[in-house]
Protein backbone atom coordinates (compact mmCIF):
# COMPACT_ATOMS: atom_id res chain seq x y z
CA UNK A 1 0.00 0.00 0.00
CA UNK A 2 1.47 3.34 -1.06
CA UNK A 3 1.55 6.46 1.09
CA UNK A 4 0.66 9.61 -0.79
CA UNK A 5 3.29 12.24 -0.02
CA UNK A 6 2.63 15.74 -1.38
CA UNK A 7 5.81 17.84 -1.41
CA UNK A 8 4.74 21.14 0.05
CA UNK A 9 6.59 24.45 0.08
CA UNK A 10 5.64 25.30 3.69
CA UNK A 11 6.75 21.88 4.91
CA UNK A 12 10.10 22.34 3.15
CA UNK A 13 10.56 25.75 4.82
CA UNK A 14 9.98 24.32 8.30
CA UNK A 15 12.17 21.27 7.64
CA UNK A 16 15.09 23.35 6.34
CA UNK A 17 14.73 25.70 9.30
CA UNK A 18 14.92 22.76 11.71
CA UNK A 19 18.24 21.78 10.11
CA UNK A 20 19.57 25.33 10.48
CA UNK A 21 19.77 25.59 6.69
CA UNK A 22 19.18 29.14 5.47
CA UNK A 23 19.74 28.25 1.80
CA UNK A 24 17.12 30.34 -0.04
CA UNK A 25 16.53 27.54 -2.56
CA UNK A 26 14.34 25.93 0.12
CA UNK A 27 12.30 29.02 1.00
CA UNK A 28 12.39 31.70 -1.68
CA UNK A 29 10.45 30.79 -4.80
CA UNK A 30 11.78 33.63 -6.98
CA UNK A 31 15.36 32.90 -5.94
CA UNK A 32 14.87 29.19 -6.60
CA UNK A 33 13.25 29.77 -10.02
CA UNK A 34 16.20 31.90 -11.10
CA UNK A 35 18.76 29.39 -9.79
CA UNK A 36 20.03 26.28 -11.56
CA UNK A 37 17.41 24.13 -9.86
CA UNK A 38 14.57 26.05 -11.54
CA UNK A 39 12.36 25.99 -8.46
CA UNK A 40 12.06 25.18 -4.78
CA UNK A 41 13.55 21.74 -4.04
CA UNK A 42 13.50 19.63 -0.92
CA UNK A 43 16.61 19.18 1.26
CA UNK A 44 18.38 15.81 0.78
CA UNK A 45 16.86 14.02 3.78
CA UNK A 46 13.33 15.41 3.32
CA UNK A 47 11.90 12.12 2.01
CA UNK A 48 11.99 10.87 5.59
CA UNK A 49 9.23 13.39 6.41
CA UNK A 50 6.77 11.22 4.49
CA UNK A 51 6.13 9.91 8.00
CA UNK A 52 3.73 12.85 8.44
CA UNK A 53 1.49 11.27 5.77
CA UNK A 54 1.66 7.67 6.98
CA UNK A 55 -1.55 6.96 8.90
CA UNK A 56 0.10 4.00 10.68
CA UNK A 57 3.34 5.78 11.66
CA UNK A 58 3.94 4.67 15.27
CA UNK A 59 6.06 7.60 16.46
CA UNK A 60 3.28 10.16 16.22
CA UNK A 61 0.56 10.57 18.89
CA UNK A 62 -2.79 9.37 17.57
CA UNK A 63 -5.78 11.53 18.39
CA UNK A 64 -7.79 9.95 21.18
CA UNK A 65 -5.29 7.18 21.88
CA UNK A 66 -2.84 6.84 24.80
CA UNK A 67 0.68 7.96 23.98
CA UNK A 68 3.87 6.44 25.34
CA UNK A 69 5.40 9.86 26.11
CA UNK A 70 4.86 11.67 29.39
CA UNK A 71 1.83 13.59 30.56
CA UNK A 72 0.89 13.31 34.22
CA UNK A 73 2.90 10.08 34.41
CA UNK A 74 6.30 9.42 32.83
CA UNK A 75 4.51 7.36 30.22
CA UNK A 76 0.91 7.32 29.06
CA UNK A 77 1.12 3.57 28.69
CA UNK A 78 1.46 1.07 31.54
CA UNK A 79 5.11 0.99 32.63
CA UNK A 80 5.25 -2.73 31.89
CA UNK A 81 4.62 -2.00 28.22
CA UNK A 82 7.52 0.43 27.96
CA UNK A 83 10.06 -0.88 30.49
CA UNK A 84 13.14 -2.66 29.27
CA UNK A 85 14.37 0.39 27.39
CA UNK A 86 15.13 -1.89 24.48
CA UNK A 87 13.64 0.66 22.16
CA UNK A 88 14.43 0.79 18.49
CA UNK A 89 17.22 3.08 17.35
CA UNK A 90 18.05 4.25 13.88
CA UNK A 91 21.34 2.62 12.88
CA UNK A 92 21.72 3.59 9.22
CA UNK A 93 19.99 5.60 6.54
CA UNK A 94 20.77 5.62 2.83
CA UNK A 95 19.32 7.65 -0.02
CA UNK A 96 19.70 7.31 -3.77
CA UNK A 97 18.42 10.32 -5.70
CA UNK A 98 17.14 9.72 -9.24
CA UNK A 99 15.99 13.29 -9.73
CA UNK A 100 15.52 16.28 -7.37
CA UNK A 101 12.39 16.35 -5.21
CA UNK A 102 10.49 19.56 -6.00
CA UNK A 103 7.78 21.53 -4.22
CA UNK A 104 4.58 20.60 -6.03
CA UNK A 105 5.56 16.98 -6.66
CA UNK A 106 3.19 14.34 -5.37
CA UNK A 107 5.19 11.25 -4.50
CA UNK A 108 3.97 7.82 -3.52
CA UNK A 109 6.01 5.88 -1.00
CA UNK A 110 5.98 2.08 -1.00
CA UNK A 111 7.80 0.24 1.76
CA UNK A 112 9.32 -3.21 1.47
CA UNK A 113 10.84 -5.05 4.45
CA UNK A 114 14.41 -6.16 3.95
CA UNK A 115 16.73 -8.41 5.87
CA UNK A 116 16.97 -8.98 9.62
CA UNK A 117 20.19 -9.95 11.38
CA UNK A 118 21.73 -10.08 14.86
CA UNK A 119 25.07 -9.54 16.50
CA UNK A 120 26.53 -8.92 19.96
CA UNK A 121 27.09 -5.25 20.75
CA UNK A 122 29.97 -4.00 22.92
CA UNK A 123 27.85 -1.58 24.92
CA UNK A 124 24.31 -2.84 24.79
CA UNK A 125 24.00 -6.63 24.63
CA UNK A 126 22.37 -8.42 21.73
CA UNK A 127 21.60 -6.20 18.74
CA UNK A 128 18.86 -7.05 16.26
CA UNK A 129 19.05 -5.14 12.97
CA UNK A 130 16.22 -4.82 10.47
CA UNK A 131 16.11 -3.16 7.11
CA UNK A 132 13.30 -1.35 5.26
CA UNK A 133 13.45 -0.11 1.69
CA UNK A 134 11.15 2.75 0.65
CA UNK A 135 10.70 3.70 -2.98
CA UNK A 136 9.27 7.13 -3.80
CA UNK A 137 7.64 7.40 -7.22
CA UNK A 138 6.13 10.49 -8.83
CA UNK A 139 2.74 10.69 -10.53
CA UNK A 140 4.24 9.60 -13.84
CA UNK A 141 5.50 6.46 -12.12
CA UNK A 142 9.15 7.53 -12.24
CA UNK A 143 11.34 6.48 -9.32
CA UNK A 144 12.50 9.69 -7.63
CA UNK A 145 14.21 8.56 -4.40
CA UNK A 146 15.15 5.15 -3.01
CA UNK A 147 15.60 5.13 0.76
CA UNK A 148 17.02 2.29 2.83
CA UNK A 149 16.72 2.41 6.59
CA UNK A 150 18.35 0.09 9.12
CA UNK A 151 16.89 0.00 12.62
CA UNK A 152 18.45 -1.68 15.61
CA UNK A 153 16.81 -2.95 18.80
CA UNK A 154 19.08 -3.18 21.83
CA UNK A 155 18.79 -5.38 24.87
CA UNK A 156 19.58 -2.40 27.09
CA UNK A 157 20.03 1.36 26.54
CA UNK A 158 23.14 2.31 24.60
CA UNK A 159 25.67 3.82 27.01
CA UNK A 160 28.36 5.89 25.39
CA UNK A 161 29.48 8.07 28.33
CA UNK B 1 30.16 29.98 -7.14
CA UNK B 2 29.59 26.43 -8.28
CA UNK B 3 32.18 23.82 -7.46
CA UNK B 4 33.91 22.51 -10.58
CA UNK B 5 35.52 19.13 -11.19
CA UNK B 6 38.85 20.89 -11.75
CA UNK B 7 38.63 22.23 -8.15
CA UNK B 8 38.67 18.73 -6.72
CA UNK B 9 41.56 16.40 -5.86
CA UNK B 10 41.39 13.01 -4.23
CA UNK B 11 42.10 13.41 -0.53
CA UNK B 12 40.78 16.98 -0.30
CA UNK B 13 38.84 17.59 2.91
CA UNK B 14 36.07 20.14 3.34
CA UNK B 15 34.63 20.82 6.79
CA UNK B 16 31.69 22.89 7.97
CA UNK B 17 30.44 23.46 11.52
CA UNK B 18 26.80 22.45 11.19
CA UNK B 19 25.61 23.23 14.72
CA UNK B 20 27.02 24.97 17.78
CA UNK B 21 25.51 24.17 21.20
CA UNK B 22 22.55 22.18 19.90
CA UNK B 23 19.35 23.24 21.65
CA UNK B 24 16.45 21.09 22.78
CA UNK B 25 14.27 23.53 20.83
CA UNK B 26 16.02 22.67 17.57
CA UNK B 27 15.37 19.01 18.33
CA UNK B 28 11.69 19.89 18.84
CA UNK B 29 11.65 21.79 15.53
CA UNK B 30 13.05 18.71 13.83
CA UNK B 31 10.48 16.45 15.47
CA UNK B 32 7.68 18.70 14.29
CA UNK B 33 8.92 19.03 10.73
CA UNK B 34 9.97 15.42 10.24
CA UNK B 35 7.02 13.86 11.99
CA UNK B 36 9.19 11.78 14.32
CA UNK B 37 7.72 12.56 17.72
CA UNK B 38 9.56 9.77 19.55
CA UNK B 39 9.62 11.11 23.13
CA UNK B 40 13.20 9.92 23.51
CA UNK B 41 14.15 13.08 21.60
CA UNK B 42 11.88 15.69 23.16
CA UNK B 43 10.53 14.43 26.46
CA UNK B 44 13.10 14.56 29.30
CA UNK B 45 10.78 12.81 31.76
CA UNK B 46 10.24 9.89 29.40
CA UNK B 47 13.89 9.72 28.26
CA UNK B 48 15.18 9.52 31.85
CA UNK B 49 12.49 7.71 33.78
CA UNK B 50 11.15 5.29 31.20
CA UNK B 51 13.87 4.79 28.62
CA UNK B 52 16.77 5.00 31.08
CA UNK B 53 18.87 7.59 29.23
CA UNK B 54 20.63 10.57 30.88
CA UNK B 55 18.24 12.86 28.98
CA UNK B 56 16.88 13.51 25.50
CA UNK B 57 19.13 13.10 22.49
CA UNK B 58 18.86 14.25 18.89
CA UNK B 59 17.32 12.25 16.06
CA UNK B 60 20.03 10.62 13.98
CA UNK B 61 18.17 12.09 11.02
CA UNK B 62 18.67 15.60 12.40
CA UNK B 63 22.42 15.01 12.34
CA UNK B 64 22.13 13.51 8.87
CA UNK B 65 20.13 16.51 7.66
CA UNK B 66 22.64 18.97 9.09
CA UNK B 67 25.47 17.00 7.50
CA UNK B 68 23.62 17.16 4.18
CA UNK B 69 23.77 20.94 4.45
CA UNK B 70 27.59 20.75 4.45
CA UNK B 71 27.39 18.64 1.29
CA UNK B 72 24.96 20.87 -0.61
CA UNK B 73 26.95 23.95 0.41
CA UNK B 74 29.99 22.21 -1.08
CA UNK B 75 28.67 20.67 -4.30
CA UNK B 76 25.63 22.87 -4.99
CA UNK B 77 21.90 22.20 -5.01
CA UNK B 78 20.18 19.17 -6.56
CA UNK B 79 23.53 17.50 -7.29
CA UNK B 80 23.67 14.66 -4.77
CA UNK B 81 23.08 11.24 -6.33
CA UNK B 82 23.78 9.19 -3.19
CA UNK B 83 24.04 9.89 0.52
CA UNK B 84 24.19 7.26 3.21
CA UNK B 85 25.28 7.15 6.83
CA UNK B 86 25.69 5.05 9.94
CA UNK B 87 24.80 6.68 13.24
CA UNK B 88 27.77 5.86 15.42
CA UNK B 89 27.26 7.83 18.63
CA UNK B 90 24.39 9.83 20.06
CA UNK B 91 24.13 13.59 19.77
CA UNK B 92 23.09 15.45 22.92
CA UNK B 93 21.81 18.96 23.68
CA UNK B 94 24.84 21.25 23.91
CA UNK B 95 26.80 19.39 21.26
CA UNK B 96 28.76 21.23 18.59
CA UNK B 97 29.13 19.26 15.37
CA UNK B 98 31.62 19.57 12.53
CA UNK B 99 30.79 17.72 9.30
CA UNK B 100 33.52 16.79 6.82
CA UNK B 101 33.63 15.45 3.29
CA UNK B 102 36.80 13.86 1.93
CA UNK B 103 37.07 13.31 -1.83
CA UNK B 104 37.67 9.59 -2.39
CA UNK B 105 37.08 9.26 -6.14
CA UNK B 106 36.50 11.34 -9.26
CA UNK B 107 34.88 9.88 -12.36
CA UNK B 108 33.56 10.87 -15.74
CA UNK B 109 30.50 8.88 -16.89
CA UNK B 110 28.69 9.70 -20.14
CA UNK B 111 30.25 13.16 -20.16
CA UNK B 112 29.17 13.93 -16.58
CA UNK B 113 31.65 14.42 -13.73
CA UNK B 114 30.97 12.64 -10.46
CA UNK B 115 32.75 12.96 -7.14
CA UNK B 116 32.59 10.42 -4.32
CA UNK B 117 33.10 11.47 -0.75
CA UNK B 118 33.65 9.88 2.59
CA UNK B 119 31.55 11.77 5.12
CA UNK B 120 32.17 12.12 8.84
CA UNK B 121 30.59 14.26 11.52
CA UNK B 122 32.26 14.68 14.90
CA UNK B 123 31.29 16.38 18.12
CA UNK B 124 33.24 18.84 20.29
CA UNK B 125 35.14 15.95 21.90
CA UNK B 126 36.24 14.55 18.54
CA UNK B 127 33.80 11.65 18.90
CA UNK B 128 32.40 10.56 15.56
CA UNK B 129 28.61 10.74 15.60
CA UNK B 130 27.97 9.88 11.97
CA UNK B 131 29.99 8.07 9.34
CA UNK B 132 29.01 7.78 5.70
CA UNK B 133 29.44 8.46 2.03
CA UNK B 134 28.05 10.66 -0.69
CA UNK B 135 28.20 10.94 -4.44
CA UNK B 136 27.43 14.09 -6.44
CA UNK B 137 27.32 15.34 -10.03
CA UNK B 138 29.90 18.05 -10.36
CA UNK B 139 30.05 20.90 -12.86
CA UNK B 140 32.75 20.31 -15.50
Amino acid sequence: MAIRFPIEAGHIIMFARALGDANPVYADESYAKASETGGVIAPPTFAQASAQFDPEYPLRPKIGKPWFGSGKAPSGLAMTETKGAGGGLHAEQHFEYHRPVRAGDVLHATVKPGKTWEREGRRSGKLTFSELVTEYHDQAGNLVVTARSVGVRTERPVDNN
Amino acid sequence: MTLRASDLRIGMVHTERVVEDLTRTQIVQYAGASGDYNPIHTDEVFARQVAGYPGVFAHGMLTMGMTARMLTNLVGDARLTKFGVRFTNQVWPGDTLDASATVTALALRDGVHFAEFEVSTVNQNGVQVLSGYAEARIES
